[in-house]
């Protein structure tokens, strides 16, 4: 499913406007996906001389996952903490859909924006149920509408809504939790998220099933989202687009396939690493590209699915020692092929960017 | 002292009792059997009467001062130096101070029962409220929850634990305190027992002890079950 499509036709979450009439209107932000634009956002904590971000200006469109990245001390945190005024801005705007977000309570402006971060900060105190439906009790939903709202969230996240909604924070692991702590942070079907390395104290393998997971479901709910990490892989992987702040200034705002393809400077050069080329590989998915007829011997020699990264397609040809590959359909029919060359051709000097 | 012992105990009804009061033994089950409901139970009855009030109202101030060293730190020290020093009264001078302001009254000993609460509830709800974990903090403000809401749904319920168990010690030593109090001429668990080191009636005075200690341990026990019932993610996160 489409972004376009789950607009128009809503998943089972997207609630009808009918019901959220009221909410809308006491949160003060639209449903939906928001637009976020920062207008030369600047912080300068107090007794220090150089802001920790400075003069910050970009734009996120609406249901796009804008990952900031950088050092530590490069004002990413900061930054995406002015959003929800957690950090009071020193100068400049930040707008939601347009509107200042000075203009609303501090209050209601957090309860319209989703968070979620490294610690968690799930109640300790409260079930499951009772942890995702905080925001929904502090816009005065119905007892049965939240339920109903906590039911299908903890499906969405991968978890037991029959055993897992009674039970408390301390009988869940990390990766549970973290799941727990989105669907708290999306309960309200808030149209921005904040998420603040939600998954940097996660084992790897449990990161990168709650990075898949949670890609999954932002296809299809599409929401904003500011995503922190510090991690180059986890940004490609991640964003939309990728902002590399160094110092508290941004450096290079873009697709994470033209900032591996063209660093702005040395420092996002080196920031990406040495082997930006092979991360770039990792973005490009082998339908991506502009195949050569299938070979008339069709699934006769290598074969892969379109869905499969370039990075593992050439993984392959290297290990099997095969120039050329077919590429499959999502139903096995070959649809086209590659040769070593092409790959190769793509990551050097005459490259292309992918359009996403 | 040896004089009086000398004399003889004065123990009520002494013809028609038995060889085991006669004989003034360590401990008589028939005589405190026969005489509970007239020696004991008025004087129980006025025991947990004197401990409810006082942890009760203890409470009610040190909670509010422990609010307010919450948001105002420098009320912290100059109350908790105020709160020890009334602890460090010895009880039988305290009682014994009081009687000349509000007179050989309930009021007198509630206020001397009231002091010795306030140190420890204030300092384990002080400390509680503190050792909120900060992510949980963090988690309610960024959703949007004001500072009151944070305090009634987070912060308070988190920090129960240690509000019970400083509500456990206070009702334990009150209990144990309040058989002085009996000094001033208020009834409680300790009437019997002053009386009994007057008349050197062993039995007596045993028995009232071992109500008092009773006492304690029911209290104790009750605490804990409300604990389990207020706050069940303990369990759970145990289990």
């Amino acid at each position: 499913m489409n972004s376009s499509e789950s607009a128009q036709a809503p998943g089972p979450l997207a609630i009808d406007p009918h019901q959220t009439g009221d909410d809308s209107e006491s949160t003060g932000v639209s449903r939906a996906a928001a637009e976020l634009a920062f207008h030369g956002a600047t912080k300068v904590y107090a007794g220090r001389r150089t802001p920790a971000v400075s003069e910050l200006t970009l734009e996120v469109a609406a249901g796009e996952i804008c990952v900031l990245i950088g050092p530590s001390g490069s004002g990413k945190t900061t930054a995406m903490q002015m959003v929800n005024r957690l950090i009071p801005m020193t100068s400049g705007e930040i707008t939601i859909d347009g509107s200042d977000t000075k203009s609303l309570d501090e209050t209601e402006l957090r309860r319209g924006i989703g968070y979620v971060f490294q610690q968690i900060g799930l109640f300790p105190h409260m079930t499951t149920e009772d942890n995702i439906a905080t925001v929904p009790r502090l816009l005065g939903w119905s007892k049965d509408r939240i339920r109903a709202r906590a039911r299908e969230l903890l499906e969405l996240v991968g978890l037991d809504p029959d055993e897992d909604l009674r039970r408390y924070p301390g009988e869940f692991s990390g990766g549970q939790r973290q799941r727990i702590g989105v669907a708290r942070a999306m309960a309200a079907d808030q149209p921005l998220m904040l998420m603040d390395e939600p998954f940097g104290a996660l084992d790897p393998i449990t990161r990168d099933r709650l990075q898949d997971d949670f890609l999954r479901l932002h296809e299809e709910l599409p929401k904003t989202v500011v995503f922190v990490t510090h991690d180059i892989d986890e940004a490609i992987k991640m964003g939309h687009r990728i902002a590399i702040l160094r110092d508290g200034e941004l450096v290079q705002y873009d697709t994470p396939d033209r900032i591996l393809a063209e660093p702005a400077n040395e420092f996002v050069a080196d920031f990406v690493g040495a082997d930006r080329g092979l991360k770039r590989l990792r973005v490009w998915r082998l339908g991506d590209l502009e195949l050569d007829p299938a070979p008339g011997d069709g699934t006769a020699g290598l074969t892969a699915r379109e869905d499969m990264s370039l990075r593992d397609a050439l993984s392959i040809m290297l290990v099997e020692g095969k120039e050329r590959l077919t590429v499959l359909d999502a139903e096995d029919r070959p649809k086209g092929a590659i040769a070593l060359d092409d790959i190769t051709r793509l990551i050097g000097p005459q490259s292309r960017t992918v359009q996403t | 002292m040896m004089l009086v012992v000398a004399q003889g105990p004065v123990i009520p009804q002494f013809e028609r009792a038995s060889s085991c009061v006669r004989e003034n033994k360590q401990f008589c089950f028939d005589w405190v059997v026969d005489n509970f409901g007239r020696v004991f139970a008025p004087r129980l009855v006025e025991h947990i009467e004197l401990t409810l009030l006082a942890v009760g109202i203890g409470f009610v101030f040190a909670f509010g001062a422990a609010l307010l060293a919450y948001s105002l730190d420098w009320f912290e020290t100059p109350f908790a130096i105020f709160a020890a020093f009334l602890y460090t009264i010895p009880s039988l001078a305290f009682f014994q101070l009081m009687v000349p302001i509000t007179g050989l009254s309930r009021t007198s000993a509630e206020i001397a029962l009231v002091s010795y609460t306030i140190l420890i509830l204030f300092r384990n709800t002080l400390t509680g409220l503190r050792e909120v974990p900060e992510d949980a903090r963090m988690a309610a403000r960024a959703m949007g929850l004001t500072k009151g809401q944070i305090l009634r749904r987070v912060e308070l319920p988190l920090a129960l634990p240690a509000i019970m168990a400083g509500i456990r010690i206070a009702t334990v030593t009150t209990i144990s305190l309040a058989t002085v109090a009996a000094f001033i001429g208020v009834g409680g668990l300790g009437q019997p027992i002053f009386n009994a080191i007057q008349s050197g009636f062993k039995t007596q005075f045993v028995a009232a002890g071992i109500l008092a200690v009773g006492l304690a341990l029911v209290a104790d026990a009750l605490l804990v079950f409300l604990q389990r019932l207020l706050a069940p993610w303990l369990r759970a996160e145990r289990a």
